[in-house]
C-alpha cells in the first residue's frame, strides 16, 4: 500500500542550527501524497513552504540543516539517505522548479545543454540523442522555435520562456514527482496563465505527483486535488480542495480563505490577518497561531492542538474542531 | 563579437598613448634641467649643445614628446647615463628574465590560490576555511623582500640547497642547473598572488555557491564533476582578469625581489639605475613594463569576452 | 547583470546596499567588532605599538644614532642590549622604535592625503556626473595601466630619494583606486529614491551632498582605505629598502633590512628584525580592515 505512495511524511521537523540561534523552519508536518496527486500548501510568507519542499528533494543547505522525523519518497528514505543516493533520486524521480526563472538557471551554459546533461547523468544515452530529446522537450512545453533555443543562453529568453525551459528540465527524465516553488509569481499574469495550464496539461498526460506551492487562491482551485494551509512549519489544515475552500476548519485557514468563498477565484492574492507570525527561533508551547487568533482559549496557549479530523480526508490542528466518532 | 574586440582595440590606443606621455614626463620631474638627466655631467658643450637639438629640448614640450615618441617607436629609448649603452638592447635582455621569474610565480601562486580558495568556498566556516583564509591574509601582508631574506638564510646560509643569487651563467635556458636559481625567487614572489587569489577565489566561488541556480544543479542530480565544471565556467572570466592582472604585477612589481636575489632583469637594472639617478633607463624601463601591462590587459579582456557569454550583449 | 569585465575593487561596494545608516546602526557595528577577538587583538597590538614609537624618545633605552665598533652585530639578548645591536653597533630596539615613527608616517600619510584627494574626486565625479565624471574617470584609468608598485618606484625614482618624494609618489598610487571606489558608491547612493527626490524638490546641491550622500558613502570609502594601509606600509618600507625613503642614519624600517643584509651570514635572526616589525604591522591592519568591514556588512 505504502509503496503506491510518491510521499510520506511523520512528524517531520527542519531545524537551521547556527551559532547564534536555532530556526524551526518545519515543526512536525504530517501528509502523504498519492500518484498522480496533486497537492497545494498555501500560507503565508515564511511559513516553511520552501523549506518543505527543500527537504523532500535534501536540498537544504548541508551542514546547518537538522531534518528529524520520518521522510520517504519515492520508496527512498531521505531523512538517513547518503548524497550519492539523493543525486540518483534527484532529477529522475523528483524535480523541482523555481519561483525565479531569471537566477535559477546557470548563466553561462545553453539551454540545450542545461536539458542534456541530466538526462546524460541518469540514463546511459549519449550527449547528442539527449540533445535530440531536448529538443524534444523544448517542443513539449511549447517554445517557439524551439531548434533555436537550444542554443540559446538563459539571458536571451524572457521570464516565461526561460520558465517554460526550467520546467523542462525538470521533466527531463519523466519525474514521478514535480515540485513546484511559486513557479508562476515572477511572471506577468497572462504568461502565469499559460504556463498554469500548461503545468495542469503535462500533470495530467505524464501522470505525475504534483505539490505545488502558491499564493495565489485562483490557482490552488484550478489545479488542485488537495490543499494544505500551513503556518509557523506545521500544516494547520488539509484537505480536498473544494471542501477547504467552501468551509475551512482552522481559524488561521478560515481567515486566509474566508473572504473568497465565491466565484472570480482567479488572481485572488491571500488576504492579510492582523498581527505577525511568530518568531521560528523560539517555538513557544500551545498552539502558535494563538497570539492572532479571535477564538483563542486558554487550552490553545497549554498545549499543541493535535491534529483532529472531523471527516475522512480532512484534519486540522485545532481544538475547536471536533472530532469525527 | 568582432566588433566589440575592435573597440577594445581601439580603446587601449589613447590609454597606450596617456602612458607615453607619463613616461616622457619622467625626465621632467627629475629636479634640474632635463638634459642633465639624459647625458652624464662631464659632457662637453658641444655635445650638450647637440643632444640638446636632436631631442628638440629648445622646443615647447609637446613638440618634444613627438620627437620622442617617433624616436620610441622606432626603438630608440635613448642611452645610459651610467654605462653609455643603448637602454633598448639591455632592456630586452633584462626583461626575458624578467618575464621567466614572473611567469613561474604567477603560475606557481594560482595553483596554490585556486586550490585553496576554492577548497575554503566549499568548506566555508569550518576551520579549514579559516586556515586558508589566515594564509591568504598573511600572503598579502608579508613583506615579500623581507621573506626574500629570510628564505636565503634557510635554504641558502643554513641548509646551503640553492642559490641565493643570480640567475645561473648565461642566457636564460629551462634545465635543472638554471632552475637551481629560480626556486627561491618564485617562491618569495608568489606568496602575493597565492594570498590573492586565495582570497578572490573564495569569495568568487562562495557566492556562486550562494546562488539559486547551483540548488537547481544539485536538484537535478548532478555528480559532483558535472557541478565543478558549471563553477568553474561561471568563476573563470573573473578570475581570469584577477590572474591577468596579477601577472602584470609581478613583471612590474618584480624589483624588490630581483634586488634581494640579484635576478638580472627589468628590477635589478631599475634599481641600478635608481641608485646611479640614471633617467633614461628609469624611463626606458617602465615604458616597456607599463606597456606590457596594457597589452596584457587587453588579452585579458578580449578572453574574457569570448568565454562569457553574458558580455558581448552590450 | 554585472559587467565582470571591469576590475573594479570591489570591496566597498557592497557595504552602501542600506540609505542611511542610523545611529543603531554604527551601535550595531561597534557590538560586532567588540564581539570579533581577531580584530580586537590586532587593535590592542597596534596601539602598543603606537605607543612605542610616539614615546621612543622617552622609553628608548639608548641614542638611535650612537653606535661602537666594539660591539657591532650582538645577538638578541646581548648585555642589557635587548635585541641586540646594528652593523654599526648602535641598539636594535632603539632604533626599531625610532624607525617605526618614519615606517608608519610614511605608511600612512599617503592613505590618509589620497583618501581626502581621491575621495573628494570621486564623490564629484559620481554626483556630478557628465563631462567631469568623464575627464576623472578617463584620468584615473591611466594611471590604472601602470602596475602600482611600478609607479610608485619610477615617480620615486624620477623625484629621488627623500620622505617627502616617496609619500608623494604613493599618493599618486593611492589615489586613482579610491578615485574608482567612490565614484562607484556615490553613483549608486545619487541614484537611491530619496536622493532622486531630494534633487526633484530643488534642494541646493551642497547640501544634497551633505545630508544625503556623505553620511553614506563615506563609511564605505573609509573602509576601503583602511584596507590599503597594509598594502602601503609594505610599500613604504619596500621604497625606503630600495633606498628611495629616508637618507642614513635615520633609523627606518625598510632601510634598516636593507643595511642588515650583510649580516644574515652572521645573525641571521638579527637580520630579519625590522621585517618582522614590517610584517606584524601590515598584518595587523590587514586583518583590522577586514574586521571592520565584516562588522559594517549589513548582510552578515
Ligand atoms: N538556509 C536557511 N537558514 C536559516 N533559516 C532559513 C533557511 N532557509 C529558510 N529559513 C527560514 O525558514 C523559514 C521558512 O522559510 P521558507 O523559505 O520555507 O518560507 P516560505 O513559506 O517559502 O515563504 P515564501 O512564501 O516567502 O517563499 C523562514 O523563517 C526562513 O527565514
Ligand atoms: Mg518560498
Amino acid at each position: 500500500m505504502s509503496e503506491d505512495l510518491l510521499v510520506r511524511a511523520k512528524n517531520l521537523n527542519v531545524k537551521f542550527v547556527s551559532r547564534d540561534a536555532t530556526v524551526h523552519a518545519v515543526n512536525g508536518v504530517d501528509f502523504q501524497l498519492a500518484q498522480r496527486e496533486v497537492l497545494c500548501i498555501l500560507g503565508e510568507s515564511g511559513s516553511g513552504k520552501s523549506v518543505t519542499l527543500r527537504a523532500i528533494m535534501g536540498l537544504n543547505p548541508r551542514g546547518k540543516t537538522v531534518v528529524e522525523g520520518e521522510l520517504n519518497v519515492c520508496g527512498q528514505d531521505v531523512v538517513g539517505a547518503s548524497e550519492a543516493q539523493m543525486s540518483q533520486l534527484r532529477g529522475r524521480q523528483v524535480a523541482m522548479i523555481f519561483q525565479e526563472p531569471m537566477t535559477a538557471l546557470d548563466p553561462v551554459f545553453t539551454i540545450g545543454r542545461q536539458i542534456a546533461e541530466t538526462i546524460v547523468r541518469h540514463e546511459s544515452i549519449s550527449y547528442k540523442d539527449a540533445l535530440a530529446r531536448a529538443l524534444d522537450l523544448l517542443e513539449l512545453v511549447q517554445i517557439p522555435s524551439a531548434k533555436r533555443r537550444l542554443e540559446a543562453y538563459p539571458h536571451e529568453l524572457s521570464g516565461g520562456l526561460r520558465q517554460r525551459a526550467m520546467i523542462a528540465i525538470a521533466l527531463s527524465c519523466k519525474p514521478k514527482l514535480l515540485l513546484a516553488d511559486e513557479p508562476t509569481t515572477a511572471l506577468d499574469a497572462t504568461v502565469q496563465i499559460q504556463i498554469l495550464l500548461l503545468l495542469r496539461r503535462l500533470q495530467q498526460e505524464l501522470g505525475m505527483g504534483v505539490i505545488f506551492v502558491t499564493h495565489d487562491l485562483g490557482v490552488a482551485g484550478e489545479i488542485a486535488d488537495r490543499i494544505a494551509v500551513m503556518y509557523a512549519g506545521r500544516f494547520v489544515e488539509e484537505g480536498p480542495v473544494r471542501d477547504v475552500m467552501r468551509a475551512p476548519l482552522h481559524p488561521y485557514a478560515q481567515g486566509l480563505l474566508g473572504a473568497t468563498v465565491h466565484a472570480g477565484l482567479r488572481g485572488k492574492r491571500l488576504t492579510t490577518i492582523p498581527g505577525a507570525p511568530p518568531d521560528l527561533r523560539a517555538i513557544a508551547p500551545g498552539c502558535s497561531f494563538a497570539p492572532r487568533c479571535a477564538m483563542v482559549e486558554a487550552a490553545c496557549r497549554a498545549d499543541l492542538p493535535n491534529l483532529r479530523s472531523p471527516e475522512p480526508g480532512r484534519s486540522a490542528r485545532c481544538i475547536h474542531v471536533n472530532e469525527a466518532a | 563579437m568582432f566588433r566589440y574586440i575592435l573597440r577594445r582595440i581601439a580603446y587601449a590606443i589613447p590609454i597606450a598613448l596617456s602612458v607615453s606621455v607619463v613616461c616622457f614626463l619622467l625626465v621632467h620631474i627629475a629636479p634640474g634641467d632635463p638634459i642633465d638627466s639624459i647625458i652624464p655631467p662631464d659632457t662637453p658643450r658641444e655635445v650638450v649643445e647637440q643632444v640638446r637639438k636632436d631631442y628638440g629640448l629648445d622646443k615647447p614640450l609637446p613638440v618634444q614628446y613627438a620627437v620622442w615618441l617617433s624616436r620610441v617607436v622606432q626603438g630608440d629609448l635613448g642611452r645610459s647615463i651610467a654605462t653609455r649603452r643603448l637602454v633598448a638592447g639591455d632592456l630586452i635582455l633584462a626583461a626575458r628574465k624578467t618575464f621567466v621569474l614572473a611567469i613561474t610565480a604567477a603560475l606557481l601562486g594560482f595553483a596554490v590560490g585556486i586550490l585553496l580558495g576554492s577548497t575554503a568556498a566549499f568548506y566555508k566556516g569550518t576551520w579549514i576555511d579559516k586556515a586558508c583564509v589566515a594564509f591568504a591574509v598573511a600572503g598579502v601582508s608579508i613583506p615579500h623582500y623581507w621573506l626574500g631574506m629570510v628564505m636565503v638564510i634557510f635554504f641558502s646560509v643554513l641548509m646551503n640547497v640553492f642559490p641565493a643569487m643570480g640567475a645561473g651563467p648565461g642566457d636564460w635556458v629551462w634545465d635543472r642547473e638554471h632552475l637551481q636559481y629560480l626556486v627561491l625567487p618564485a617562491i618569495t614572489l608568489a606568496c602575493i598572488p597565492a594570498g590573492l587569489l586565495t582570497r578572490t577565489v573564495r569569495g568568487i566561488v562562495s557566492e556562486i555557491l550562494s546562488q539559486d541556480f547551483v540548488t537547481t544543479l544539485r536538484g537535478k542530480g548532478l555528480r559532483n564533476r558535472t557541478l565543478a565544471l558549471h563553477i568553474v565556467k561561471n568563476g573563470a572570466p573573473t578570475i581570469l582578469a584577477v590572474m591577468g592582472l596579477q601577472l602584470g604585477y609581478l613583471m612590474g612589481g618584480s624589483i624588490l625581489v630581483e634586488t634581494i636575489f640579484s635576478w638580472p632583469g627589468t628590477g635589478s637594472m631599475l634599481n641600478a639605475a635608481i641608485f646611479r639617478r640614471d633617467i633614461p633607463v628609469i624611463q626606458g624601463a617602465t615604458l616597456v613594463l607599463a606597456m606590457f601591462f596594457v597589452m596584457l590587459n587587453l588579452i585579458v579582456d578580449i578572453m574574457q569576452t569570448m568565454i562569457d557569454p553574458r558580455i558581448v550583449r552590450k | 547583470m554585472s559587467n565582470v569585465s571591469t576590475a573594479t575593487p570591489d570591496s566597498a561596494g557592497a557595504i552602501v546596499s542600506d540609505p542611511v545608516k542610523s545611529q543603531g546602526y554604527w551601535r550595531g557595528v561597534g557590538k560586532r567588532v567588540m564581539r570579533d577577538k581577531v580584530t580586537l587583538v590586532c587593535g590592542a597590538i597596534l596601539l602598543v605599538m603606537l605607543f612605542l614609537i610616539l614615546f621612543a624618545p622617552w622609553i628608548a633605552p639608548y641614542d638611535p644614532l650612537q653606535g661602537s665598533m666594539a660591539r657591532r652585530l650582538k645577538p638578541v639578548g646581548w648585555q642589557g642590549y635587548l635585541l641586540g645591536t646594528d652593523e654599526l653597533g648602535r641598539d636594535m630596539l632603539t632604533r626599531l622604535m625610532y624607525g617605526g615613527r618614519f615606517s608608519w608616517f610614511v605608511g600612512i600619510t599617503p592613505v590618509v592625503c589620497a583618501f581626502t584627494i581621491g575621495g573628494t574626486l570621486g564623490v564629484l565625479a559620481g554626483f556630478v556626473g557628465g563631462k567631469i565624471n568623464m575627464l576623472i574617470m578617463r584620468a584615473t584609468d591611466v594611471f590604472y595601466a601602470f602596475p602600482s608598485v611600478l609607479l610608485a618606484v619610477a615617480i620615486s625614482g624620477a623625484l629621488g630619494p627623500g620622505i617627502f618624494n616617496a609619500i608623494l609618489s604613493m599618493t599618486l598610487v593611492f589615489i586613482p583606486p579610491l578615485i574608482r571606489v567612490s565614484e562607484s558608491v556615490t553613483t549608486s547612493v545619487r541614484n537611491l529614491d530619496y536622493v532622486e527626490s531630494a534633487r526633484a524638490t530643488g534642494a541646493n546641491s551642497f547640501t544634497i551632498v551633505r545630508v544625503h550622500v556623505l553620511p553614506n558613502v563615506l563609511g564605505p570609502i573609509f573602509v576601503y582605505a583602511t584596507t590599503l594601509v597594509g598594502v602601503s606600509m609594505i610599500l613604504a618600507s619596500g621604497l625606503s629598502f630600495l633606498g628611495l625613503g629616508v637618507k642614513p642614519p635615520t633609523p627606518e624600517w625598510g632601510m634598516m633590512l636593507n643595511t642588515l643584509r650583510t649580516a644574515i651570514y652572521s645573525q641571521p635572526l638579527l637580520a630579519t628584525l625590522p621585517g618582522i616589525c614590517i610584517f606584524v604591522t601590515s598584518l595587523c591592519f590587514n586583518l583590522l580592515s577586514d574586521g571592520l568591514r565584516n562588522a559594517m556588512d549589513v548582510r552578515n
